[in-house]
């Protein structure tokens, strides 16, 4: 892969990810529309969008390691970069439109109404993640980047939880998400697992071969 | 001579000062208008006789062929806002056994067959059995009553419905003194109703109130909107509208009607007791545990719209609030 090519491929994934947005806007003005929730459709499809985004960083990791396209690892930054655009935009929208900046109303839900708290961790969390996103940040803080970007893991399942907690009682589509991330968070422990175990009998070879 | 009774008999405290006399007129037209006053020809229906015990086996259609209900008594709107459109009205609905997503409903409710229809009535009453809905209906003064409607999802709209009270039906079936309580169901038939075949909610869809709430005045068992028979996604052919009670309480596609003498169970009830009271009054002071019903978005706004104060009892407080003389409106939600 030349970094013309995954140049190329990043640009790809950066327009396909603002379709919804533009969807949303184009819709917003008059081709097609909103229907008649306007303000709780656009709330919605950001957030939606969002959780999607997420829930595609974390599939990348795995796709790399089964596949072998290492490349891939390099459309991960844009992906979360666009998902945290799309939590504040749908952060945005909560606020201004439909809220209308009631501080002490949205005081009242962040503080109150469990799932306005945990969507608010999760962007609030997401900001430290989104400002060390530049290459010279992953330089600085070298292994404490790792350390600090698995934070994500923990964004994930806020934001799974955040939409599960406002449905009524269709929990289709909440546990849809919610067994992607269990995937997606299992493949993860089960290779820690594997390496953790081959890391024990290496070391037990290494004692063996040691006490010859 | 002749006798003619002299003005001076009247002691002047005794005439009724003319302000008086013009408020007493305009209660009575209220009332009237209402229908908390009866007048003569309102109890003009015939007597119900259940479908098995009918001589003719022919149904008849209740409504004209082009679903258009005309000749509509009108009743004073205590709405100053504008009615929602007729593509929002139908368009963005809650009606699960359609699917769950909102406009669901008015893509998949083609499948409902509102003719023939029956309801069956059944407990405590005298006249019991299965009734067709054209006889339900016959001798009835249809309404156009233009009431706000209020979601438990913080959402409102403004709807012209047509109907007629729900007690001037349920007087008909004659309920005995341990009629407290009325319950309702909604068809439950997989083949119609596409979104039964998932356990989302406990089907068939029921509802409940009390004696007092089913008998009040502004309850109106509904059969249209707009001046037009009711569309399937909005619960055709019958269905409650109980306009200061949270809409899910207002139960569509009547199959069932039972007098009970004790609370009847309710499907959002069965599904969270926490979230969904018997009661489900709307107010402003009592959120859902997870989100508030302070204030409410009107459905046809633009993205700019402001969400608006929610009102106590959904602004029928005057109507209603003396049902609750006794209860405590935030623990009996």
């Amino acid at each position: 892969m030349t970094r013309r090519l995954l140049g190329l491929i990043k640009a790809l994934a950066l327009l396909a990810c603002l379709i919804p947005l533009v969807h949303l806007l184009t819709r917003a003005n008059g081709l097609g529309d909103l229907g008649a929730n306007p303000v709780q459709e656009v709330l919605h499809t950001l957030g939606k969008t969002s959780l999607n985004l997420i829930l595609i960083t974390l599939v990348i990791t795995p796709l790399r390691r089964e596949t072998g396209l290492n490349w891939l690892v390099g459309l991960r930054r844009i992906l979360g970069l666009l998902g945290f655009f799309y939590v504040l935009l749908h952060a945005l929208t909560y606020i201004a439109l439909d809220q209308g900046f009631a501080w002490k109303s949205l005081f009242v839900d962040v503080t109150q109404r469990p799932y306005i708290t945990l969507g608010f961790l999760g962007l609030l969390l997401m900001v430290p993640l989104a400002l060390t996103s530049t290459n010279s940040a992953q330089r600085r803080l070298g292994r404490k980047w790792v350390k600090l970007h698995r934070l994500v893991y923990l964004i994930a399942a806020l934001g799974v939880l955040h939409f599960s907690f406002q449905v009524k009682v269709d929990i289709s589509e909440p546990i849809f998400y919610s067994i992607v991330l269990l995937l997606l968070m299992g493949y993860r422990i089960n290779a820690w697992l594997t390496r953790r175990n081959a890391m024990k009998k290496a070391m037990a070879l290494n004692r063996d071969a040691a006490n010859v | 001579m002749m006798l003619i009774k002299r003005p001076q008999d009247i002691k002047a405290s005794e005439i009724t000062p003319e302000s008086t006399f013009r408020q007493r007129r305009m209660l009575l037209k209220t009332a009237l208008a209402m229908g908390l006053i009866k007048t003569a020809d309102s109890s003009a229906q015939e007597d119900l006789i259940p479908l098995n015990q009918k001589a003719s086996g022919n149904r008849e259609q209740p409504f004209p062929g082009d679903g258009r209900l005309s000749d509509l008594k009108s009743w004073p709107s205590a709405v100053n806002s504008e009615p929602t459109s007729f593509e929002d009205v139908t368009g963005y609905n809650n009606y699960y056994e359609f699917g769950t997503g909102k406009t669901d409903p008015a893509s998949n409710a083609h499948t409902l067959e509102p003719h023939p229809w029956t309801v069956t009535v059944e407990g405590e009453a005298e006249k019991t059995g299965t009734f067709a809905l054209e006889d339900i209906i016959k001798g009835h003064t249809l309404e156009e009553r233009i009431y706000r409607f209020r979601c438990v999802e913080a959402w409102s709209m403004v709807v012209p419905w047509v109907g007629f009270p729900l007690g001037d039906l349920l007087k008909r079936f004659k309920p005995t003194s341990q009629a407290k309580y009325v319950q309702f169901f909604t068809l439950n038939d997989s083949d119609q109703m596409p979104g039964v075949r998932y356990p989302v909610l406990r089907w068939p869809y029921r509802e409940g109130l009390t004696i007092a709430e089913a008998m009040h005045p502004l309850t109106l068992l509904t059969v249209g909107l707009y001046g037009q028979v009711l569309p399937n996604q909005n619960g055709a052919p019958l269905r409650l509208i109980v306009p200061w009670k949270y809409g899910f309480k207002s139960i569509k596609s009547i199959v069932r009607i039972r007098f009970m003498d004790e609370q009847p169970q309710t499907s959002w009830n069965m599904a969270n007791a926490r979230e969904y009271g018997f009661y489900s009054n709307v107010n402003p002071d009592a959120s859902h545990p997870r989100w508030s019903q302070a204030t409410e978005r009107v459905l046809g706004g633009s993205l700019f719209s402001a969400r608006v104060p929610t009102l106590l009892f959904n602004g029928y407080s005057e109507e209603v609030s003396s049902l609750y003389a006794n209860l405590n409106l935030v623990t009996n939600y």
